[in-house]
């Protein structure tokens, strides 16, 4: 561990972060790569807002009657966890926050094409967030994320139509950036960029983007027309007046599956950058690697009915949706294939960001083959409801996307912040949230399989045992969470300087300074080398 | 740190472009993804409509033979004539007509206000009609005489739409007049020349696609089973 | 966008063809055509709005990129009305059992 320095400002050479001072500087910023930083603090609060339900959820399911609050509170904690994590903290966290940052950076721009746009996408995340923070302390919704009718449009008596006006909003959020790295990514590259010279990361948000942009609109509408049938009864959604409780589902699915991939396919460009330099080797099959996040993207679309296999459906349409979803699985198995190859014969070291990155692998590995027991109709029929599902989603959710957004906070910390964290604390906090993680969820796997059903704010007895130990992993979870938000808060202020390139990677990132100027480069670099050269002599054996 | 290499910035040239061509590229291609995200948002009320109609079709059949097809052919050529004038006004910026584009847009704006005044009057008289779904759904006399063999229910259904799809459609136009107000301000100022008009033509760009919306809103809701 | 100036009797012709082919759905839902009539008003209107997007919105003088953007919008929009639609089509191929029937959800005849 290096000797912790206080590093005296006035030496400081100018860069994003002393450019100008006060919280106008900061509100009213144009720079990306403040409003990353904007996105990263604000992320974080909702974070631990989302925790904080799960930690009173698995404190109730500590004992089978529940140990904590009446099941109708339990419905709500249930349901703002799910808000508040996806719509919050996953959708947003790697695109917002890594993205934003790097976008320019990696492509060699002064900033994103439409600056105003970035910061706007801000206002309308916080102003999304702060509704649903209203409706959450204003009586909270108990009808699950998923909003389901009839019971969300005639029959609950909380707080839907303030939730649906604030994700709807947020919504926009999305969709606002999205569109903002769709233009930089095909306008604003440096000479000598071309498509497939281009880090894995810019991929994996060029698909995203596609996601984001195609399909929040129809969750926009659909949280419309929902807050119109709370409002006026008109019937669209309710049986007792002609309507179809499934046409519900089938609008909300096709937004809500795809972002899924709206929350995996960042963190598998973050495991691309970050496998390729703590190996020291090019990503092995690096087209195939980009064109799967595209064939993710839109076979992602494709895949939503798997959702609604026992909701009354059609078998039909059932059968097609369950084998586009094995389909889907292919690009993400490619993905897996491809970085095992590039870790094969590599040099390889174990930083903190390489281990989320392995761990990574692991545990979106599982999560993903597990998905394929939920595609499949005959199994699905039994596990569906159950916490084979919780877990499944999981392992993918916080086993993967959390994971790879840490090992890309991990990652480019050095260069957001100028500062280095001290990896001895990084790599036990990485162990200590892979305990934790797998505690925490393994167990439900079993539970979901032995038929316990999820949504519940009790069960029987004899699931008794697994709960806590799903509960105590939580626990450890939980505090492997707290350390880097610790350490890495003291690094901004005691940590050692950083170098342009602490970790000798490549990319143009790592070609300006740590933090960068406000304007990213001095001059526009011109590329003249594919991603990913590490050279020969630094691959052993390569 | 050294400066960022100082040259004449063109006027209205960012500083993240390069050039004016790239500026003007980006913003083209943006207007266009967020038209997709527009094509997205209207579509899944689309779809939905597609499902009900094909469900209830009797229904949606007799709530559009309620419409006055005299008032939503009008306002179908309305909009075609405003679509008309802003390619103009576009067109005349392209040129550095600074007279024309203004007085094309101003064009604009006068027939996009004709269409919401029609609009206006349509929804006055579904409610001097009873048939506002939510707000005052009581159908009675020759009204109800047609829509009860769909089902009332089912009739409902069709109002709502009409109102969502109508309703969404003019509140898009809403804030296009707003947008074309703005560039009115603007255009008398001289701002736009041919080497940068991108904001005309971005307005442009969303006119039409308002435009679009309507061009199959008037035969989804006014044509449905034909009047013979 | 390209530089290209349209001249400005193409955009009268395409003006005029608008409203002919306004003219000409609206006539024809005064016509018996049983089901062609939303065949008809669809492909009109698909007309129209061609119209619009080549020459109204340049698209007749873009490059392929904004042309491969529409596109894909469109084709989006056609996925997600055909796929839910073919679970409303499907529904029917699979009776519901006897029992149900009183519940059944609504099927087209």
């Amino acid at each position: 561990m290096s000797t912790a320095t206080l590093e005296p400002r006035v030496h400081a050479p100018r860069n994003y972060l002393n450019a100008d001072y006060g919280i106008r500087s900061w509100l009213f910023t144009l720079d990306h790569k403040r409003i990353a930083l904007l996105y990263l603090v604000s992320i974080t609060f909702f974070f631990v807002i989302g925790g904080s339900f799960a930690v009173l959820m698995r404190i109730h399911l500590t004992e089978p009657q529940g140990a904590l609050v009446q099941p109708e509170t339990y419905n709500k904690l249930f349901t703002l966890h799910g808000i508040v994590m996806i719509f919050f903290f996953l959708i947003p966290s790697i695109p917002a926050v890594l993205g934003n940052f790097l976008v320019p950076l990696m492509i060699g721009a002064r900033d994103l094409a439409f600056p105003r746009l970035n910061l706007l996408s801000w206002y309308i995340f916080i102003v999304g967030g702060l509704f649903t923070l209203y409706s959450a302390i204003g009586g909270g919704v108990d009808t699950g994320w998923t909003f389901y009718t009839p019971y969300s449009s005639t029959y609950s008596n909380t707080q839907v139509t303030a939730v649906a006006v604030g994700v709807f909003i947020t919504g926009f959020s999305s969709i606002l950036t999205g569109l903002n790295f769709i233009v930089t990514i095909h306008k604003m590259r440096a000479p000598g960029l071309t498509w497939f010279r281009m880090p894995l990361f810019l991929w994996a948000m060029y698909a995203t983007s596609i996601i984001m942009t195609l399909g929040t609109p129809v969750l926009a509408i659909t949280i419309f027309l929902l807050a119109l049938e709370h409002l006026f009864h008109v019937g669209i959604f309710s049986p007792a007046l002609g309507g179809d409780p499934l046409l519900f589902q089938h609008l909300f699915w096709f937004y809500s599956h795809p972002a899924v991939y709206i929350m995996i396919l960042p963190a598998m460009g973050v495991v691309s950058e970050i496998i390729a330099c703590f190996a020291r080797k090019r990503i092995f099959g690096y087209k195939v690697v980009g064109f799967s996040s595209v064939a993710i993207a839109v076979l992602g679309f494709l895949v939503w009915g798997h959702h609604m296999f026992v909701t009354g459906q059609s078998v039909y349409a059932g059968l097609i949706f369950s084998l586009l979803s094995f389909l889907v699985a292919i690009p993400s198995a490619i993905k897996v294939f491809n970085w095992t190859s590039t870790l094969y014969k590599g040099s390889i070291s174990y930083d903190a960001p390489m281990l989320y990155a392995l761990g990574f692998i692991g545990l979106f590995t599982m999560g993903g083959l597990t998905g394929l027991f939920l595609a499949s109709l005959a199994t699905d029929v039994h596990l569906n409801g159950t916490y084979f599902i919780v877990a499944h989603f999981h392992y993918i959710m916080v086993g993967g996307a959390v994971m790879g957004y840490l090992g890309g906070i991990h990652f480019w910390w050095p260069k957001i912040s100028g500062r280095k964290y001290p990896n001895a604390w990084a790599a036990l906090a990485a162990a200590i949230v892979f305990v934790g993680f797998n505690l925490t969820f393994f167990p439900q796997f079993i539970l979901g399989y032995l038929g316990m059903p999820r949504r519940y704010a009790f069960y029987p007895a004899e699931f008794q045992v697994l709960n806590v130990m799903s509960s105590a992993g939580a626990t450890i979870l939980g505090v492997g969470y707290l350390i880097p938000l610790i350490y890495l808060i003291w690094s901004m202020r005691y940590g050692p300087v950083a170098e342009p390139n602490p970790w000798g990677a490549t990319g143009l990132e790592w070609k300006t300074p740590s933090p960068p100027p406000t304007e990213n480069f001095a001059e526009i670099p011109v590329v003249e080398e594919e991603a990913y050269a590490y050279s020969a002599e630094e691959t052993a054996g390569a | 740190m050294p400066e960022v290499e100082a040259h004449t910035q063109p006027a209205g040239l960012a500083h993240q472009f390069g050039d004016l061509e790239q500026q003007q590229g980006a913003a083209t291609l943006g207007i266009w993804v967020f038209l997709v995200t527009e094509i997205m948002f209207f579509g899944g009320l689309f779809a939905s409509y597609a499902i009900y109609r094909w469900l209830y079709f009797a229904a949606f059949e007799g709530g559009s033979h309620i419409l006055d097809i005299r008032l939503g052919a009008s306002n179908t050529i309305d909009l075609l004539a405003s679509s008309l004038t802003m390619a103009l006004s576009v067109r005349s910026a392209q040129t550095g007509n600074r007279k024309a584009t203004v007085a094309f847009l101003i064009a604009t704006v006068i027939l996009g206000g004709i269409f919401l005044g029609i609009k206006a009057v349509e929804y006055d008289q579904k409610f001097v009609e009873h048939i506002v779904p939510g707000l005052d759904w009581s159908p009675e006399g020759n009204i109800l005489a047609r829509l009860a063999p769909g089902g009332l229910e089912h009739a409902q259904i069709y109002f709502f739409f009409y109102f969502a799809m109508t309703g969404l459609h003019a509140t898009h136009m809403i804030v296009g007049m707003g947008l074309l107000l703005w560039l009115v301000l603007r255009a008398r100022k001289g701002i736009f020349t041919p080497s940068y008009f991108a904001p005309v033509e971005v307005v442009g760009l969303y006119w039409h696609f308002v435009d679009i919306v309507w061009i199959f809103l008037f035969p989804l809701l006014y044509l449905i089973g034909g009047r013979y | 966008m390209s530089q290209h100036v349209v001249r400005q009797k193409t955009y009268v012709f395409v003006f005029l063809g608008l409203i002919g082919l306004t003219m000409l759905t609206t006539g024809v839902a005064y016509i018996d055509l049983g089901p062609l009539n939303t065949v008809a008003a669809l492909v009109i209107a698909f007309s129209k709005m061609l119209l619009v997007i080549l020459f109204f919105m340049h698209v007749r003088y873009s490059g392929g990129l904004i042309r491969v953007v529409l596109l894909a919008g469109l084709f989006w929009l056609a996925l997600l009305i055909g796929l839910t639609m073919s679970d409303y089509r499907t529904r029917s191929w699979t009776p519901a059992p006897d029992s149900w029937s009183s519940t059944a959800p609504p099927t087209h005849p």
